[in-house]
This record gives C-alpha cells, structure tokens and sequence, in this order.
C-alpha cells in the first residue's frame, strides 16, 4: 500500500540526512539478522545445501541460504508505513546507509560466530559446530578472510536491500526477476533435463546452459538473467497489457471456460506424461495427490472455516480401503476387487468416516474442533497399528502387493448397440508412476471440477456463510449443522480419492503414512496458498510439494528434506502474521481478514461514515484493491 | 411450556440422536468393561464370561495395580502441570497455544544438557540434590525465555485476530520448534545420567512400595502447583491476571498493564512446563525432540476434561487423564479381549477427551472463560 501512496508526494519533501535514522530499530534489525544467520549457520542448513550449486563455481544454495537474509532485512528495515496524512519523505542516501548498517550487525555477528567456531568447541549440545561449517564459512581459509567475506558480503547485500526501495519500481521487478529466473532454473534442473530430452536441439542449449555435474554454467546464468531481463524490459508492458485485457474477459464472463482451452489442457494433460521421464512423473504424482488432499482441505477449512487437524484420518480411510479391497494379501477380508470399482466402495467408506467423525465435533467451538479432529486421527492411526485391529490392517507390519488400477479399460460391450470398447494389447495395469500420473491427474480433474462448481453453488455460499458468522448464517435460515458435515463429507471423500491413489502407488500401505504431519503439511499448503482459492492452493502444493517436499516424498530439491518441515513451520508462522490470505487470496477471504484495515483506510480517506464503517460493509470503493 | 419453545428453538436432528447414542455407546463400553473386570478379579479369570471375552485373561495382582496406578498418577501430575499453562493461556487470550507442548520439550531438553554437563563434572553423583536444583533452574529458565519470546514474536502482533489465527500459528511455531531441536541438538533419543541408587530405592510401607524418582515426581508437581496457587490466588499480580482474563477492557481502565499481565501468564505457564519438563527426564530417562507432542496434546486435553480456565480443574484433569491411560486398557480393554491393549494409551486419552466434551463440555469442574469466550 505504500508503494503506491509514495509516489505522488515524494517531490515535496526533500530526502533526509544519511544519519538520520531510528538507532534502536536499525540496531534491532541488525541483531535479528544476526541471530537468524547464527541460528541458519548452527542447523547445519548451509552445510547441508551447499551440494545444491546454482551458478557452478561461484555460488550454492548453501551460501544463499545464508545470503538472501541480508538482502531481506535490509530491504525490510527501510520499510515505513506511510498512513493518511503522513509527510512522506523522498527515499535517498538514509535508505542505503540504514540497510548497510544492519547488513554491517548481521555480518559481524556471523563474524563472532567463526571467531568462536575456531576457539571454542560447543560440539556437545549443538551437533554442527563442527570443522565443515567453520569450512564452509570462512570458504576453506583462515579466519580473517571468513570474517572479511561476511562483514563485506552482508553489508553489500544490506546496502543492496536498501537501493531496493530507492529505485523505481521497474528496477525492483527487474531484479526479482533476474534472481528468480536464476535461482528457478537452478532448482529445476532436473525437470528441464528431463523434458528437454530427446527435443530438437533444444537438448544442446540445456547442455550448454548447465554445467555436466549440477549448476548452471557462470555464462548460462547470465544468458538467462539477460533473458529475464529482456522479457520484463521489453515484454512486461505487452503482457500488461494482455492481463488487462485477460481481466476483463474474466470479469465480463466469471464462469465462461471456453471449449478449447478446456481440450488444450486435456491434450497436454495426456501428452505429457509419455514425455517425462520417471523421476519426473513421480514427482508429479506427488504433488498431484498433495493437490488432490489440499484441494481436500480448502473445502473445510477455506470455504467452511471448520480447522481439521485431523484430515489425514480420511486419507488413511481411503489408502486402507483400497488395501483391504484389491490386495490378494490382505489379511483379514481379501475380495481382491479391481481399483475402479473398490473406489466407489472408498467413497462409501469416505462419507461414513466423514459423518461419524464429523457429527461428534460439529457443534463444538473452532479450536475444540482442532484438536479433538487431531485426537481422532491418531486414533485411528494408533488403531490400525495396534494388534488388536492387525486382522483387518496388518498391523504395524502393514499390507503389500496393493495392484494399481488397470488403465486400459477396453473390452466391454455396449448392451443394445453391440459395440465393443477396443482393449489395447499393452500392460498398464501396475504402479508405474506415468501410468499412476494419469489416474492422479483424473482425480485432480474431478477435484478441482467440485471445487469449483461447489464454491459458486448454494452450497459454497452456505459454507462461507458459516465460515464468517455461524450465528447470522443461522438467522438466515441455513442449517449449519448440515453445511457443516457437507462440508466434511466432501473434504472426506477427496482425500479419501488422494489415499487410494497413494495406495495403488506405492504398491503397500504402512500406518506410518498418516502421521499428524501429513495433516499439518496439508494445512501448510492450503494456508500459504491462499484458503479457499483452487488456483492458489494447486500452486501452493506444486511449490512446497513439488520444490520442497511432502512430510515423506523428496521434492526436486532433494537435499531440503532435512530442513523442509523447518522451514513449513516458520513458514505458517510468518504467513499468519504477515498474509493471512495467502499467496493467491480468495478476495473475499481476504477482505474479511483485513475488515477493519479497509475500513480505516476508507474512514480515513473519507469515504465512509465512522459510524457506518464500525456496523456495516461499505461499498465497493471503501475496499482497497486486494 | 418451556420444553415446546426448546423444541421449536432446535428441533431434534439426525446428528443430536447419533451423539445421544455416542454418549450411550461409550458409557455402557466403559460400564460393561469395568463389570467384566470386576467378574474376572472377584469371581476369578475362569468363569464363562470372561473366558467368552478374553480367553486369556489373567486376574490383575495389587502389585501391578499399584504400579499403574503409581506411573498413571506420576504422569499425570506432569500433565496436570502443562496443562496449567494451556489453561492459563485459554484464560487469558482465549485461544489454544498449539506450542505450549513444545515450552514442556525444550525444558526436558536444556534439563538433558544441563544434567548431562552436571555428570561429566562429577556434581551429579557427588551432590544430587545441589545438581538437580541447578537443572531444574536452568530447564525452568529456558523454558520461561521460550514461552514469553513465542508471545512476543508469533501471538502479540495477532491480538484480536480470530480465535483459528492464532491457533493455527501455534502450530506453526510448534513445527518450527520441534525441527529447530533436531537441527541444533541432533534428531533421536537423547538419554539422562542415571539417577543415584538411594533416589531410584523403592520406598514406603511393604504394601504400598513406590520407586522413589516417582515419589519425587508427585511432590515436587504438588509443590509447584501449591506456589502456583500461592501466586495467583493471593498475590496481587495473580489478582491482576484474573483479572485480565475476566475481562482485558476494564482490566485495562483499572491500571492493569494488559500486555505485562500476559507476558508474565506466559511466562508462568513456561516455568510449569519446565518444571514438567525435568520430572519427564527424572521419570523416563530419554527425551527426543518429539517429546512434546503428544504430552502436550494430552495436558490440553485434561485441561479441557478438568475445566478450561480452572487451574485446580487442570491438575485434576491431569492425575485423571494420566490415570485412566495407564489403568483403562488394564480395567476395561483387557477383560473386553482387546489384544495387544497398551498399543492404545494414546488412543485412550484422546478418547477421554472426546467422552468428555461429549458428556460434559464444560469439563469436570466447569471452566472459568472471560465474557467473550464464553460462546
């Protein structure tokens, strides 16, 4: 919001002295960086990524893991909130000074830490103070040059941060872009490998753009940072203009999907998959089943606003009724039912799940729910494992031989007609992941379809309702009690789909699948995402998924995987704090959470009554933008 | 009269009959597994009803009865002292402080170094009580800074959000200390010193021999509650934290500095939880960066079952729940022919709070909520 208050009065103030600045704050940020360097340095996450290389000699995602703090803060600590009628002074030499001094704390403090790495030996508590990290940060030289490099590197960096705010917008989205291209490509090496293989010659420039071990060559880098460049430079006001132009189709026509694009998706959907190779389809099927669950989830918690801590008890349903149904092995009842048909018996046993624990939990308070959900997940867990229910579930030694679903679902014969569904002459019966790819992909189809169709239905506007006012979506003659266990039910029956899949999957099923931490990664998604926005939900699992890695899978960036819950959890912290809505927000879930700021703001401008604002929402122009 | 205008306020769903036959089902579970309990011990293992159930159902001796209990009671003295946090908290903002588990594992854990460093200088063994005292003052430190730095950074800036808000960054916070611990300290079991013999002696009268680390473990939980009790109900900063959970407005007006008042509730709640900490250490010898978890699920849960808000309420809702998981797969699963029955203590505890909230939401001994939480 200040960026775009900035702009108009900025000549009429003149910029202030480099040394006029707010000590404590600067100080304070200083020290904050300086701890969050230490703190990254101490996990071992520096060390640990450093294998990650992004641009071949020069720099890993060890180094940046450390470097981009620097850079953050100091652009974060020039940051002032211009409010209403505030002078707003022009941006200068004080912006660059102040995030050089904090660049300066942080590094010094990164310093100390390899002046008593070298002295002192805290090995016992802390596990990585050791001979590698004290490597690592004084790049295999003496202590003086690891104090040099960090003082030098995080005051740049600092500075850098502070020049962020100086230049022109233009410039800031030239630099995100440059750095993201970069820092992108780096990360998906393996998926670019993977597609551009067998491509006409654009196997070459892959080749000459990455370096043979891992990385991107240094000239690559800069090849792709001009190209950023180039593509915001001289392409960014065309594409501005085609989203504008995209936008008003969209609002002209919300619901309006045109045939086309609808079977150019199918198309690519079902090409795709024959031109990845394993890896990559796999890494797919994961994120696929983590969009599947979080679309799952953002019925209950997005739309409906009941907070699920429990939702993995449904995916744990539907993996074992898959299990019990088609395994030959299954210990106890063992019909070996075909996929598709134990699926419509999963959905069954999705809603009764979804109903019995449902209807205990629906009428206590939102944070009662939280946990007695959480309390059912594990009891469920902790029932499948125990001895007791080991006839049924295998017990802690789980079920094998799951069979995948047969894709090829040719030879029946249309009753009257006479036709016969041709039945290809291939196997595709079994757990190969390009195969899995498909039936992934047609349940996230399915997926996103009800979410979609239900968001907009009576139904989704009851869910909302209750979501931001249970009592008055009672005064209004919806019947919460019901919306709510709907809601249930279908989040039940998707994750139930994203078990059966994980079932099929993997080919067995162990209870160790479904601990709390797949709920919770679920609802780290869903949150980061954007709560009750498809779009931003399949992007939120596509990143963290994808690039990270789920609670068990890797995630492209394999070498995260010690870290990658570490970094949800201060993840989740900081997208409450700072966007609640998350990264795609659902507007009106975000005109909720900020209510009161839009209100003020409006207030303020004089658009709305005070009165007005304190009782009731206003019209469209006392929103800001979301 | 009154009873029709009910009716027509809300009618009598399909849900309310399922939950009315919830409550039933679980009660005549419990009833019936405590009646199959009693057959087996007093009529003996070898009547047809037990051997219908269980076939190889054994009469419980005193020895092991008393050794359940014992462990039950123990554990849930330290669950009874989280649980004061949770309570405390819920008190006073009203919302479920996810990480307060987390406050109970790093006090476990600085316990762990400190007593560990204790050993290697050769304190521990020479001058327990003088080492034990230094470890529980450093765990109850560090956990005190933990609690009263999570307020600062995660939940100040979220006053007045939502209730879910800040709950669901206290899970945040809860992931984010968990995997710190395994990243700084190491992942995996970690074990204490070995308590000195004369501690881990049974004690007490031939009939009634309890191991002494668990004697220690229930005085020194009844000692804390008794200063908690001391602090909140007589002194004046206890005053100003009633009052702060009765109502923050005019606790405010009356000169309360509201966000001092929660800062020291959270503090005191992290000292608790160091506190329990310890004990754990002292009682089971091994603490993982998982250690929290679930402990501090179940102290949320005999907060609840005891009363929300009511501090004796959480102490008795502790030494409940931690009595009913240790004794209910004995007593009432066991006779009912549950195989491989401790597999569910965990089970049982959730189901405790589920019975609970089914039965009586408002717990045992009714909860103490500030005006706007009580909806």
């Amino acid at each position: 919001m200040s960026d775009t208050a900035m702009s108009a009065p900025a000549d009429l103030a003149p910029a202030r002295a480099p040394l006029d600045q707010d000590w404590r704050k600067v100080v304070n940020y200083g020290l904050v960086l300086g701890l969050a360097l230490v703190f990254i340095s101490l996990t071992g996450m520096p060390d640990g990524l450093n294998s990650r290389v992004i641009v071949e000699p020069w720099l890993s995602m060890g180094y940046l893991s450390l470097m981009w703090l620097p850079f953050a803060i100091g652009f974060a600590v020039t940051h002032e909130q211009v409010l209403e009628g505030m002078v707003q002074h022009k941006r200068g030499a004080r912006e660059l000074f102040a995030g050089a001094v904090v660049g300066l704390i942080g590094g010094l403090c990164l310093s100390l830490l390899v002046y008593l790495l070298d002295t002192r030996d805290l090995s016992d508590p802390l596990v990585n103070w050791n001979q590698p990290l004290l490597d690592f940060l004084t790049r295999d030289g003496s202590v003086g040059e690891g104090v040099l490099l960090w003082v030098g590197v995080s005051t740049a960096l600092g500075l850098f941060g502070g020049l962020m705010r100086i230049v022109p917008a233009l410039g800031s989205r030239l630099v995100r872009a440059v750095i993201l291209t970069v820092v992108g490509a780096a990360a998906m090496e393996a998926l670019i490998d993977d597609l551009s293989e067998g491509v006409w010659k654009l196997e070459g420039v892959v080749e000459w753009l990455y370096h043979p071990r891992e990385g991107l060559e240094p000239a690559g880098a800069i090849a792709l940072a001009i190209a950023a460049a180039f593509v915001v430079l001289w392409l960014g006001r065309q594409l501005k203009k085609g989203g504008a132009v995209y936008n008003l189709a969209r609002e002209a026509q919300p619901l309006a999907v045109n045939a086309v694009s609808v079977v150019a998706v199918a198309a690519a959907a079902i090409l795709l998959p024959i031109f990845l190779g394993r890896l990559t389809n796999d890494l797919l099927v994961n994120v696929g089943l983590f969009v599947l669950l979080a679309l799952g989830l953002n019925i209950v918690v997005g739309l409906a606003g009941i907070l699920d801590l429990g939702y993995v008890a449904f995916y744990a349903v539907g993996g074992y009724s898959v299990a019990i149904l088609t395994s030959p092995t299954s210990p106890g009842i063992s019909p070996t039912l075909p996929f598709w048909l134990a699926i419509f018996i999963v959905v069954g046993m999705a809603t009764l799940a979804g109903l019995f624990i449902g209807a205990p939990v629906i009428r206590m308070r939102g944070d009662y729910l939280a946990i007695v959900t959480l309390g059912f997940g594990e009891i469920i867990r902790l029932t499948v494992r125990s001895d007791w229910a080991s006839g049924l579930t295998g017990g802690a030694q789980g079920m094998l031989s799951i069979p995948g679903p047969d894709l090829n679902i040719g030879g029946w014969t249309l009753p009257l007609v006479g036709w016969t569904m041709p039945k290809l002459e291939v196997d595709l019966m079994g757990t190969n992941p390009q195969h899995i790819l498909y039936v992934v992909m047609f349940f996230v189809a399915i997926a996103i379809y009800v979410s979609w169709r239900l968001e907009n239905s009576r139904i989704g506007r009851a869910w909302m309702a209750v979501r931001e006012d249970e009592s008055v979506a009672e005064a209004m003659g919806i019947n919460t009690v019901t919306a709510k266990l709907q809601a249930f039910v279908v989040g039940a029956i998707l994750a139930s789909f994203a078990g059966a899949v994980f079932a099929a999957k993997v080919g067995s099923i162990f209870e160790s699948s479904f601990k709390i931490l797949v709920s919770i990664v679920i609802l780290v998604i869903v949150i980061v995402g954007g709560m009750g926005r498809i779009a931003g939900v399949v992007a939120g699992a596509f990143v963290l998924v994808g690039i990270l890695g789920g609670p068990n899978q890797p995630g492209l960036m394999a070498e995260f995987s010690e870290y990658k819950l570490l970094i949800y959890g201060a993840l989740l912290v900081w997208m409450m704090l700072k966007r609640p809505e998350g990264l795609i927000p659902n507007v009106r879930r975000s005109r909720e959470l900020h209510q009161e700021e839009f209100l003020q703001d409006a207030w303020l401008r004089g658009e709305v009554d005070r009165d007005e604002a304190g009782s009731e929402a206003t019209t469209d122009e006392g929103w800001a933008p979301a | 009269m009154t009873a029709a205008i009910r009716q027509r306020v809300r009618p009598r769903t399909a849900v309310d009959r399922f939950l009315t036959f919830l409550r039933f089902a679980l009660t005549a579970l419990v009833v019936f597994g405590l009646f199959a309990f009693l057959v087996q011990q007093f009529v003996g293992p070898d009547n047809p009803l037990t051997r219908f159930l269980n076939e190889d159902a054994n009469r419980l001796d005193w020895d092991a009865f008393r050794g359940l209990l014992v462990s039950g009671l123990s554990q849930g003295s330290m669950y009874g002292l989280i649980a004061l946090g949770y309570s405390m908290v819920y008190g006073v903002l009203g919302f479920i402080n996810f990480a307060h588990g987390e406050v109970f594992m790093v006090g476990a854990m600085t316990g762990l170094i400190t007593s560990n460093k204790l050993f290697e200088a050769g304190v521990w063994d020479d001058a327990f009580p003088v080492a034990i005292l230094i470890a529980v003052l450093v765990s109850t430190i560090c956990a005190t800074l933990t609690a009263v730095l999570m307020e600062r950074i995660a939940y100040r800036p979220l006053r007045g959000a939502p209730r879910l808000i800040p709950l669901i960054t206290s899970i945040g916070v809860s992931f984010f200390i968990q995997n710190t611990s395994a990243l700084l300290l190491g992942p995996g079991a970690k074990r204490y010193p070995l308590l000195p013999q004369w501690l881990r002696d049974d004690r007490g009268p031939t009939w009634l021999r309890i191991g002494g680390q668990k004697i220690l473990v229930i005085v020194v939980a009844a000692a804390a509650m008794a200063a908690l009790w001391y602090l909140v109900e007589r002194t004046k900063t206890g005053k100003a934290m009633r009052a702060v959970a009765e109502d923050k407005e005019i606790a405010s007006l009356m000169g309360i500095d509201v966000d001092r008042t929660i800062v020291t509730t959270f503090a005191i709640g992290g000292a608790m939880a160091g506190i329990a900490g310890i004990l754990w250490g002292i009682l089971f010898g091994s603490v993982t960066e998982f250690t929290g978890f679930l402990p501090g699920i179940k102290a949320f849960s005999a907060a609840v079952v005891g009363g929300i808000g009511n501090l004796g309420g959480a102490m008795a809702g502790g030494l409940t729940l931690g009595g009913s998981e240790s004794l209910a797969p004995q007593l009432i699963l066991e006779p009912l022919g549950v195989t491989g029955h401790t597999q569910l203590k965990d089970a049982v505890a959730f189901l405790v709070l589920i019975y609970v909230l089914l039965v009586r939401p408002t717990g045992l001994f009714g909860e103490r909520l500030s005006a706007e939480d009580r909806a």
